[in-house]
Parts: C-alpha cells; sequence; structure tokens
C-alpha cells in the first residue's frame, strides 16, 4: 500500500514538473467572443501610448478581435527566439533593416495575397518606403512610422557668432565653414585666459594643441545610429545588389577621410576631452541638447528629446547637402521606418492583418503620425495633416522624405552586421587607430566573408525558401 | 535484484524522476544540441544545414574570433594575478586585531555584492577621461595626461581589470576563513623559532592556505575566460579597435545578434575546451606549490 501510495506520489511530481512549462503557452485566446491579438512593439513612453491609443480604438470600433499591446526589448532578438520556438505573437513592430534577414530566415508571412484582397499596394506608399516593405519579390511588412534624416542645428549658436539664423549651410563647403566658425575653443593668450572661435587660432595655437575645445560646429561622428550612412552622402553604393559588397567604394572612402580630417583639423586629444563631458545622442548630456554643438543629425524624433531636454532650444532644420557632384539639384536624406510584421506560426494571422490593414488607413496612420510627431509613408497627405501635428517641422520632413535623394540602406539580410563593422571601422579612423583605407578594407574583407556565407545558405535552400512563400502566400 | 529491491528502485527513480527529467532536457539536451548545431550552418529561425567542420574552420580565418580570444586571455592574465594578490593584501588586514573590523569586512565585501550591469554604469563615469574619478585623483598628483581607459585601445583591459579587482570582496571572504583556519601552533612555533612576519608569511601562512588560493585561481580562470556583462555593458562593438571584444560577448553577438548560433555554438565547444585545457595547466603548474594536510 505504502509503495502504491510512494509511487502515486513520485508519479504526481513527474507529472506537476511537466505540467510547469507547458502551463507557459497555455490559452488566453477568447475572452467572450473576441479573438485576442497580441502585438509586440519596441516602442515604450509615448510612442507606446499613441500605439495604445490607436488600439483603443480598434477595440472599441468592432466587436470581434481585441489588440493586445506588449512592449518587448530587444525585439528582434525576442522575436526571434519566440519565432523558433513556435511561439510568436500575431502582430511585430520591427525595423526596416530587419526585414530581409526575418523573411530570408522564415520567420514572417508574406502579405501579398492579403494586400491584393485589400487593395492594397505600391500605388498607396511613397516609393522608397514600399521598397523597404519589399525583399525578394515579395511584401513582408507594412511601414506604421516611417522617419528620415536631416540637420539640425542652433540658431542661437549661429547668432551669437555673427551667422544668420535663418540661413543654414546649402553646400558641403558651408557646413565645413560654418562648423570651424562656430566651433569655439578656450587658451591662454598674454597670460590671459581667452575664449575664441576655432579660425581665430593662429597656426602656432593649432599646432602647439594647448586648446580645450567648450563648443563645436559640427561632428560627423556625432550621428547617433547614422555614423555608417555617411557615405551616402558622397556617392557611396555599398552594395552591388548582387553578390559584392561595396564597403570601400569611392563614396565611403570620401566620407572616411572626412571624418579624419576633421579629427585631425581640431585635434583628436581635444574632441576626446569635449565628448568626455557628454553623453550619447538623444539623451540629455548630448552636446546638441546641451547647447554645445551647433549643428547635427538626426530625425523628426528629436524634437521629442528637445521638448523634453532643452525646450528653450531655438532650433532649425534644413537637408544636410551632399558632397560636391552627388546630388546637386535634389535634397538627400537617409530614410527609415518602424514596421509591422505578421510572424510565421502566429495563431491569428487573418485578425492581425485586419488591424494591420486598419493601421493603414490614412486618417489612423495620420493620427499615429501626429501623435509620435513624426510623418506617414502613404502618398496621400490631408491638406491640414502638417498644421494639426505638433512638430512644425513635418512639412518639411514629409517634403523631404519624398525627395528624388532619398536613399534607404540596402536590402542587405546581413546589414546589421554591416553597420556594426562600419561604426567600428569609424571609431578607428575617428581616434586615429587606423586610415580610412585600412579601416574599410578590413570592413570589406569582414563583411564580404559573412555575405558569402549567408549567400552559401541562401544558394542550398533559396529554392525551397521561396516555394515555401509561394505557399505561405494563401495563408 | 529481489522483486522487492526491484520495487525500491522504481520508486526510486520515481521519485528521482523529476530532477532526471529536467536534467535531460534543460542540461544534457542543450549540451548535446550544441554539439550538432555547432556542425551545421544554424540560424535558429530555420532547419540546421550540415556543414561539418566549415564553423571550426572559418573560426581560424576570423580576425574577431581571435582577437576576442586574445582580449580574454590578456584581461585574465592581468586581471587575475592582480585580483589575488589584492584580495589577499585585503584578506591579511582584515586578519589583524584592527578597531572596526567587520565594519571594513562588510565595506570591502559590498562592491561584489553590486550587480554587473550597475557596476559597468558606475565604472564608466569612474573610468571617464575628463571628468572620471580616477583620473582626477591622477591629475591631482600631477600626471599631465591621464590615461584614456575607455578611448585608448592599450588602456581599455587595464581599466576593466580595476573593475575586477574592485569586485574581489568573495574571494577576500573565502581567503580570510582560511586565513583563520591557519593552525595557531604552527605561527607560533615559528614565531619562538624567530621567524620575522614576512618568513611566517611565505612559509607557514601561504602554504597553509594554498589549497584554498588554487581554488580561487581555478575559479578565477573559468570566470575570467567567460566575462561578459560589465564589458557588453561598457563597451559597444568591442569599444576601440574592438580592444574590449571579449569571447563571451562575440560569442552573445553571434548567437543573437548575427544569428549565427551554429558558429556560436562552435565557438562555446572551443571555450570549453579552452577552460578544460588551461585547468588542466594551471593545477599542473601549481602542483608543487599546493600543501594539503598542514594539521
Amino acid at each position: 500500500m505504502v509503495g502504491a501510495l510512494n509511487l502515486a506520489g513520485a508519479a504526481f511530481l513527474s507529472l506537476l514538473l511537466l505540467a510547469v512549462p507547458s502551463g507557459c503557452t497555455a490559452k488566453t485566446d477568447t475572452p467572450g467572443e473576441r479573438v485576442i491579438v497580441n502585438y509586440w512593439e519596441k516602442w515604450a513612453g509615448f510612442e507606446a501610448e499613441a500605439m495604445q491609443s490607436i488600439i483603443d480604438d480598434f477595440n472599441r470600433s468592432q466587436n470581434r478581435i481585441e489588440v493586445r499591446f506588449l512592449t518587448i526589448s530587444p525585439i528582434d532578438v525576442k522575436l526571434m527566439l519566440a519565432a523558433s520556438g513556435g511561439n510568436p505573437p500575431d502582430l511585430a513592430g520591427l525595423w526596416e533593416y530587419s526585414i530581409p534577414d526575418f523573411a530570408e530566415k522564415g520567420a514572417l508571412l508574406p502579405l501579398d495575397d492579403e494586400l491584393a484582397n485589400a487593395g492594397l499596394g505600391a500605388d498607396h506608399y511613397v516609393p522608397v518606403y514600399w521598397e523597404l516593405c519589399r525583399h525578394r519579390g515579395f511584401t513582408w511588412a507594412l511601414p506604421s512610422t516611417p522617419g528620415c534624416v536631416a540637420l539640425f542645428y542652433n540658431k542661437r549658436l549661429f547668432r551669437e557668432v555673427g551667422l544668420d539664423p535663418d540661413r543654414p549651410p546649402r553646400t558641403f563647403a558651408e557646413v565645413e565653414a560654418m562648423s570651424r566658425r562656430l566651433t569655439r575653443v578656450e587658451l591662454e593668450r598674454n597670460g590671459r585666459r581667452v575664449r575664441v572661435s576655432f579660425d581665430e587660432l593662429t597656426a602656432a595655437e593649432r599646432k602647439s594643441g594647448r586648446y580645450t575645445i567648450v563648443q563645436v560646429g559640427h561632428l560627423p561622428y556625432d550621428a547617433g545610429m547614422f555614423v555608417s550612412a555617411w557615405g551616402f552622402w558622397f556617392g557611396a553604393k555599398y552594395y552591388d545588389g548582387d553578390r559584392r559588397i561595396l564597403a570601400d567604394d569611392a563614396g565611403n572612402l570620401a566620407a572616411f577621410r572626412w571624418l579624419r580630417d576633421t579629427m585631425t583639423t581640431y585635434g583628436v586629444d581635444q574632441l576626446k576631452d569635449f565628448n568626455a563631458s557628454f553623453g550619447q545622442s538623444q539623451t540629455a548630456q548630448s552636446p546638441f541638447l546641451a547647447g554645445k554643438a551647433a549643428m547635427v543629425m538626426q530625425g523628426p524624433w528629436l524634437l521629442n528629446f528637445i521638448e523634453k531636454y532643452s525646450p528653450d532650444l531655438e532650433w532649425g532644420v534644413a537637408p544636410f547637402p551632399a558632397a560636391p557632384g552627388v546630388s546637386d539639384h535634389a535634397p538627400m536624406t537617409l530614410v527609415v521606418s518602424d514596421m509591422l510584421v505578421i510572424p510565421r506560426g502566429a495563431k491569428h494571422p487573418h485578425e492581425a492583418f485586419e488591424f494591420l490593414r486598419y493601421t493603414q488607413r490614412q486618417d489612423v496612420a495620420e493620427k499615429l503620425a501626429i501623435l509620435q510627431r513624426k510623418f506617414t509613408a502613404l502618398r496621400e497627405v490631408s491638406p491640414d495633416f502638417a498644421a494639426r501635428n505638433p512638430n512644425p517641422a513635418i512639412g518639411f520632413f514629409t517634403a523631404l522624405s519624398r525627395s528624388p535623394g532619398a536613399r534607404a540602406v540596402p536590402r542587405l539580410s546581413i546589414w546589421r552586421d554591416y553597420d556594426i563593422e562600419m561604426t567600428v571601422a569609424a571609431m578607428n579612423v575617428r581616434y586615429l587607430i587606423k586610415t580610412p583605407e585600412q579601416a574599410l578594407a578590413e570592413v570589406q574583407k569582414r563583411i564580404q566573408w559573412r555575405f558569402d556565407r549567408v549567400r552559401r545558405r541562401w544558394d542550398l535552400v533559396g529554392s525551397e525558401r521561396i516555394a515555401e512563400w509561394r505557399e505561405d502566400e494563401h495563408w | 535484484m529481489s522483486t522487492g529491491e526491484q520495487k525500491h528502485l522504481w520508486t526510486a527513480l520515481a521519485f528521482v524522476s523529476p530532477w532526471l527529467v529536467g536534467f535531460a532536457v534543460f542540461t544534457i539536451y542543450p549540451i548535446a544540441a550544441s554539439l550538432y548545431y555547432s556542425f551545421c550552418d544554424y540560424d535558429v529561425l530555420s532547419r540546421p544545414l550540415w556543414v561539418g567542420l566549415l564553423n571550426y574552420r572559418d573560426m581560424v580565418t576570423d580576425d574577431v574570433y581571435w582577437k576576442s580570444l586574445s582580449n580574454t586571455l590578456v584581461f585574465s592574465a592581468i586581471s587575475l594575478p592582480l585580483g589575488l594578490c589584492f584580495a589577499l593584501a585585503l584578506a591579511l588586514l582584515l586578519n589583524r586585531p584592527v578597531a572596526s573590523r567587520g565594519l571594513f569586512r562588510a565595506i570591502f565585501y559590498l562592491p561584489s555584492l553590486v550587480p554587473a550591469v550597475a557596476a559597468g554604469a558606475v565604472w564608466l563615469w569612474i573610468l571617464n577621461t575628463r571628468n572620471g574619478l580616477i583620473n582626477e585623483a591622477l591629475t591631482w598628483l600631477g600626471i599631465h595626461r591621464p590615461p584614456q581607459w575607455l578611448d585608448d585601445p592599450n588602456w581599455t583591459k587595464p581599466g576593466l581589470a580595476l573593475v575586477a579587482i574592485w569586485g574581489c570582496g568573495n574571494t577576500v571572504v573565502i581567503l580570510l576563513a582560511a586565513l583563520q583556519g591557519v593552525p595557531r601552533a604552527l605561527l607560533e612555533a615559528a614565531t619562538i623559532d624567530g621567524a620575522s612576519a614576512w618568513r611566517r608569511l611565505w612559509h607557514v601562512v601561504l602554504p597553509a592556505i594554498s589549497p584554498v588560493i588554487y581554488f580561487n585561481f581555478i575559479v578565477g580562470v573559468i570566470g575570467a575566460l567567460q566575462t561578459f556583462a560589465t564589458v557588453f555593458v561598457m563597451f559597444t562593438n568591442g569599444g576601440p579597435d574592438r580592444s574590449a571584444e571579449f569571447y563571451a560577448v562575440y560569442l552573445y553577438e553571434n548567437a543573437f545578434e548575427f544569428r549565427q548560433m551554429g558558429y556560436a555554438c562552435a565557438m562555446a565547444w572551443v571555450l570549453f575546451l579552452l577552460t578544460l585545457a588551461l585547468t588542466w595547466l594551471a593545477s599542473r603548474t601549481t602542483r608543487g606549490f599546493v600543501h594539503y594536510s598542514v594539521d
């Protein structure tokens, strides 16, 4: 009897143990009649609140689907693990550069069939953003809120050095000249501590290096996550569209030489000392928000940080001029976008798509954009959109994103690695550890090696994968 | 085995089965799977493709791999001996009959309670080139251009070694316990024989606590080779010229950022073999210096 009890106890323990993990995936699908759509997003704070407001509207607008929002960080890693475990959310928010990677690895559902049924397609979107949704002939995502970058400048600092605060630089040479004038240094002159413009230093004073930089004009490396993208302003291609990486092309080389020249002009140690007092971009400690950098390359989201950390900042915004001969007529910019995707293995893809389609309605997309102080990727713009948007530069950014000079990072599944390598190379050039040629040769070698590995895999599984996508289209 | 014994065996096995199942599912299976994946092109999301020894061969030509390995070994070579010496010195001081000894012990132990991520965030400011506590002190001492701990590739690893040494409270506590276990009779005998404090330390105390020093050394080797959290927090993309790209960080990047899980698994197995080899080497070379049963 005791033996039987023992066995029963042991069996119960084992069952308990096995029940614990399965409990994690217990379905909590339908409270009442509604289907629950789980939506993972990278946004937190006011951006999350903005999307929650859209979700609330959607949930109120019908009685079949309830979208539930969850902030996840880092979303790409968590989504990858959830998808590989066969338990992804129904909808997720990724960055545009992640789409080719997730698509090639079979983690997303192609949307083409559903888009055709819903009457959505290329005609509805600004072409450059529509292209970000596509990879290898399929559509994988739709934009939630797009962005693009431009030159923000501090009008007060312009005025203080005698520059016209309403006349930002229009050529690349002007950026450089204004930057030198806006760079202020402190030094001992005739026994007195003086503060002068960098332009006013004598050749001997520059050579001696006995000055402290207290304010900068423009620093190419103070561009947050866009340091690797400067090549576009010098005509770089990055990738030949087939099998060759073009990290060491002439455009990137010119961009890296510009970075090196900036460092040698102002002094590596002096710039290091200057930067040691500040934190990262988009924080209160960033030189621009602290009023110690006159110009910086950022997107429309910077306005949210200006409002938060430096509400008195007098700012202006203009396209960052391209190097001579690159884009003389059309303003240049780099476009980026937050993307909505339906992961493969989602339990309710149709319901998720219904919400996805809802977010693409012009009134809904514009509401989200206004709440996040951004613009939309839709071709159509309401006449009063700019007036309703609290971001005074939104008209400028909307127009800039539609410029023929708008560029996007190449549709490569290894772009993230590429970006990291370029950032490492830029840091080595910045600290004069490597020459631009050496640094880019290393990127070329490494990323080509990485890309060859990816290509080798694609050569083996590509046709199988594409057949799988064709089947997946009819979900 | 009688029927009764067999029945007891099954009952016993049934009782330990929760652990056995857990061990098999959460330990044995992942280890075996990682060995299999190390021979595959595997990105976690799609099915693994068998590529034989390719991941291991790729490691040989991967410059960043070698850099991460050399960074980790250099860091271990700096931080391990320095950390042990510092911990021993502290333990010896804390073993002295000084006032508020308990308070000092608590103070020196405190840093090891600080989570690695928080420690990394704090040390970013302590090592700041311009306003950091350390460089302020060095400037005050008359050093015109103190080290650029976070920006100069030559100084990143010494900087990280400082962080590691700062958190040596655990080692201090273990050494302190060992010091209190040194037989008083031996020390008294040495004193009567006219041995100086230095000779008592060298010939009595250190041999007596040598097994504990050895234990800390081995644990330190294993820990240093797996250094991750602090470095991960303090340096983005491996720091200047990848001077702070450590093995475990590069392994993580390959697994979760570059989605080369097969390559990461191969790296993990090489790290395991390396740890095994270094531990074996350490035990071989230190065998003559470790004394057991001093009573």
